[in-house]
């Protein structure tokens, strides 16, 4: 039996960590969201962020990437400081605060990504639009390229918007809730792309605030709640000891290898099956 | 085409003011214009109201500090100091940045005309700075509008694709390591300075309308940015042409004129858009008369490619 101290160190001895946090504490105005999380993450990993409401999850995130400053703590991103290191890591918000009628199609948005390789001043290169075209590609949108923003259904935003991450090339991705209120096909190509990013190297961490698809999804947990309660495969940390220490006692009960069934799961549904 | 070349062609030959105001119309028409884009898609339509007046204290202490050349200066350090204080009282206080901008902009247009009223610089009409005098554009006039506008128009071409992410994500912007508060302060300063090239020719009240209307107008025709931009140069353009020489010829005030011309544009876009009124309909019909239940114009975009 693993230990339950919050201490996320598996294996990475230094050289291969992507993302490292450090003794992070955070807060808004009224109330502490963060108390001390330790959190490295090594590349090639998809490390999956589950805990309950107001457990600090999407702060943590925030903190990585600077949209929250961190009381306390440090966050350090290739060995470097975050702040250092910002263009290397590609942030998919919760969907999100966009105006779907700003005038952009698909590949302008795409096109974003491309702003840590080359500034706010100059031109595309080719490489630039080989990685747009790429990314296109890789989330089925490449015959979408040119079509208005606001045409697009719920789970082609969400494509969108992991096309630029993808654009991006960035060496830690994270993602949060990219599963939310999404068509099984959308979700099958986030899974098959973090994989995909993953094995290429990047380091994936996903906040996921149901508890489904976790074994599959991830190589790690880290269950918070404020506080690191666990982290360690699924197979450790989806116990019914350490969710009650999350969510409380008797909240959520687990039942078979995923605490619950997800409904995404039932390929049999779709007629285009997998890819 | 003799009567067209009298129409057109002799009054910037024979008037001097008439050469000086196609000039600064044509400048302000695509400054404006350029960015109305990025303040109508970025839902700050009023901003360019509320700029302006902070504008009118900033021409006044301009211009009784250094003249005709302190103006621009002026005005530039008085709208990004109004900026400044906006988002620090937005801050600290329970309200929402409209609030704060409506209580600091107001008093500071107020402060500006207690200023003028007091000190009465002798170069400053306050009916011209509030509607423009384009009969009055002298040659420091133009080179004011010339130098402010051509400077937002370069940064805005130089910097277009950082404007562009700033404008649809802000989010993003920071979490990728833009300076999104210094770029707020730079739009600011656009602004004003776009603001101070219109002085002349449309003045403080309407130029409002020059930095809403073209984008607006644009906004219903286009589906990017960079063409938004482009068809919303060319209202700007034809607004000023335009409404400079029905001014001359109608003799109606430069500023109405204009701006009119920019309105009557954002109508026959409103009404002949694809997406507009009469392409509504048009659609509504052929879906009426359609069996198939799905064939709304977003419909092949929907479908799983």
């Amino acid at each position: 039996m693993r230990s339950r101290r919050a201490e996320a160190t598996p294996a990475p001895d230094g050289a291969g960590v992507r993302l490292d946090v450090a003794g992070l504490h955070a807060g808004y105005r009224d109330r502490v969201a963060l108390e001390g999380v330790d959190l490295r993450v090594a590349a090639g990993e998809r490390v999956g962020v589950i805990g309950p409401n107001g457990a600090g999850k999407s702060t943590l995130l925030k903190c990585v990437v600077g949209l929250v400053r961190p009381t306390r703590g440090v966050v350090q991103v290739e060995g470097q400081p975050a702040a250092r290191r910002r263009g290397r890591v590609a942030y998919l918000p919760q969907r999100a605060q966009i105006d779907w009628d700003h005038p952009a199609q698909v590949r302008d948005v795409v096109a974003m990504g491309r702003y840590p390789h080359r500034g706010p001043v100059g031109r595309l290169r080719r490489e630039d639009h080989e990685a747009i075209a790429d990314a296109l590609e890789r989330v089925d949108l490449a015959g979408l390229a040119r079509v208005r923003i606001a045409e697009l259904s719920g789970g082609q935003q969400q494509r969108t918007f992991l096309a630029r991450a993808l654009a991006q090339q960035a060496s830690v991705l994270l993602l949060d809730e990219p599963y939310a209120g999404l068509d099984a096909a959308t979700a099958r190509v986030i899974d098959r792309e973090l994989a995909t990013v993953a094995l290429a190297g990047a380091a994936v961490v996903v906040v996921n605030h149901d508890l489904a698809g976790l074994h599959r999804r991830y190589d790690r947990l880290a269950v918070l709640s404020r506080r690191l309660i666990a982290a360690g495969p699924p197979g450790e940390v989806l116990r019914g000891d350490v969710l009650d220490d999350a969510y409380g006692r008797g909240a959520v009960v687990l039942a078979g290898p995923d605490a619950v069934p997800d409904p995404r799961d039932a390929r049999s549904g779709d007629p285009q099956g997998p890819p | 085409m003799i009567a067209l070349g009298g129409l057109l062609v002799e009054p910037v030959l024979q008037y001097g003011f008439m050469r000086a105001g196609l000039l600064a119309a044509v400048v302000v028409g695509l400054t404006c214009a350029v960015l109305s884009c990025l303040l109508v898609v970025r839902g700050q339509a009023l901003l360019g109201d509320a700029i302006s007046h902070a504008v009118l204290l900033g021409v006044v202490v301009g211009y009784l500090v250094g003249g005709e050349l302190g103006v621009l200066g002026g005005a530039l350090v008085v709208a990004v100091l109004t900026g400044a204080a906006i988002a620090y009282v937005t801050e600290h206080a329970p309200f929402r940045a409209d609030t704060s901008m409506g209580v600091l902009f107001t008093v500071t247009f107020a402060l500006g005309l207690a200023i003028m009223s007091v000190a009465q610089p002798r170069g400053i009409d306050l009916m011209h700075v509030l509607f423009g005098n384009v009969l009055g554009v002298s040659s420091a006039d133009l080179w004011l509008t010339a130098v402010s506008g051509g400077l937002v128009l370069l940064v805005v071409l130089v910097g277009f694709r950082a404007f562009s992410l700033w404008s649809f994500d802000p989010v993003l912007a920071r979490a990728m390591g833009m300076r999104t508060r210094a770029v707020e302060y730079l739009f600011t300063a656009m602004l004003s300075a776009a603001i101070v090239a219109a002085l002349q020719t449309v003045g403080l009240i309407l130029v409002v309308a020059m930095l809403v209307v073209p984008g607006a107008t644009a906004a219903m025709l286009t589906s990017r940015l960079s063409s938004m931009m482009a068809v919303a140069g060319v209202v700007g353009l034809v607004s000023g042409v335009t409404g400079l020489y029905g001014s001359f010829h109608l003799d109606v005030a430069s500023g109405p004129a204009i701006v009119l011309v920019a309105g009557a544009c954002f109508l026959l876009a409103f009404l002949l858009a694809p997406r507009g009124v009469i392409g509504g309909v048009l659609r509504a019909r052929a879906r009426s008369r359609s069996t198939t239940a799905d064939t709304g114009p977003s419909a092949s975009a929907r479908e799983e490619v």
